[in-house]
């Protein structure tokens, strides 16, 4: 009796029991929030161990970030969000980490969502999974030239995948082991959330996303200016067009 | 008006560097970042070699009264644009080389430090 109960009913933290969590924390200049993000998780998840990537800040963010308690890699310069979200990949591949959520350093990201975020890749159902502001039951405010930009590349993506994808541009992801082990080997450099979905799909391993509500910025500004979205559209589409003519292999093949 | 003969050179070599620039992408020689203005530049000579009577246009327009010179103009003015971003490059390279060998001296010297080192990375 209790045998079926457990199967059938059982409860997340429970199945998750001797899994190595990690998340991921990519920061760059958010001594205002970073350190409300760490405890948080910590105080949602309480198995999970904290990594923060600060990504050459000027202010405090390692220090705040360290009270908080988490661990803090310190990258002796600005990489950009891909290399320092790569390194925390790296940092959960050579730990031997089963299971990987990056969580941005700003707070948009609500703590209280990773569970439902890693959801699926406890299941096995998906090697990565995307939280999305856009798929049913996730809402999302933001201006007309974002919400068309992110469409774009949601067009772009879903034909690329041939799978419906709703928002690839989103940064609240988590991973399992394949899909660390890829991420710590390739992954883009700027603006890479686009790119490393389709990388993702071209290695063979399966992505989901589920609906999540994101919060307001608490510090910090969108990477993305409108100065800088020009560049961004045209890089990204040409990574993506000539990431068509490249091979890529499996992840599971040991490079 | 262009003679016909160096818009064909002229386009056949964009298209080449067209190319090039594309191999060296695809195979991971060349980051994207650092393709765009190449790529930019060969579209331009690709399409100015191409419409002519574009060229002729510009020439007149800066006062060249043979419009195949202002295309090596032109090419010229890429040339002096791509070297420039390669000296920004460099600066912002021997920068970061700077910080890292700080980087490495400092760690490389609490290393070797009779005391422990004052963090142990948790295993």
């Amino acid at each position: 009796m209790s045998e079926l109960v457990s199967q059938t009913v059982e409860p997340r933290a429970q199945r998750a029991v001797g899994l190595r969590c990690l998340a991921i924390v990519p920061a760059y200049n958010e001594e205002l929030s970073v350190g409300g993000v760490v405890r948080e998780i910590a105080a949602v998840e309480r198995d999970f161990e904290i990594v923060v990537i600060d990504d050459g800040s000027a202010d405090g963010t390692a220090l705040a970030a360290q009270a908080a308690g988490a661990t803090v890699i310190k990258l002796p310069f600005n990489l950009g969000i891909g290399g320092a979200v790569q390194t925390g990949y790296q940092f959960a591949r050579d730990r031997g980490f089963d299971l990987a959520v990056q969580v941005d350093g700003d707070g948009q990201h609500d703590p209280g969502e990773i569970g439902r975020l890693i959801e699926p890749l406890l299941d096995g159902r998906a090697d990565l999974v995307v939280g999305t502001r856009f798929a049913e039951g996730g809402g999302y405010r933001g201006t007309p030239a974002r919400r068309l930009g992110i469409r774009f590349f949601a067009a772009v993506v879903s034909m690329l995948m041939r799978q419906r994808v709703t928002d690839t541009t989103s940064g609240f992801r988590a991973a399992n082991k394949d899909a660390i082990r890829l991420f710590a080997t390739d992954y883009p450099h700027d603006y890479p959330e686009v790119e490393a979905t389709v990388l993702l799909s071209r290695s063979g391993l399966k992505m989901v996303e589920v609906p999540v509500v994101m919060r307001i910025r608490e510090s910090g500004s969108s990477s993305i200016t409108t100065l800088r979205a020009g560049y961004y559209m045209i890089k990204v589409v040409l990574a993506l067009f000539i990431g068509l003519f490249r091979r890529y292999s499996s992840p599971l093949e040991e490079p | 008006m262009t003679p016909l003969k160096v818009s064909i050179v002229a386009a056949i070599a964009a298209v080449i560097l067209l190319l090039v620039i594309f191999e060296l992408i695809r195979s991971r020689r060349l980051q994207e970042r650092y393709a765009l203005l190449w790529l930019l530049t060969g579209l331009v000579i690709l399409v100015l070699a191409l419409w002519r009577g574009a060229l002729g246009w510009l020439a007149d327009l800066v006062g060249i009264s043979y419009p195949p010179s202002a295309l090596f103009v032109l090419a010229s003015f890429f040339v002096l644009l791509l070297l420039l971003h390669y000296s920004t490059v460099i600066s912002k390279l021997s920068e970061q080389n700077m910080i890292l060998a700080q980087r490495l001296a400092q760690l490389e010297h609490r290393v070797t430090e009779d005391q422990p080192p004052a963090e142990v990375s948790s295993r």
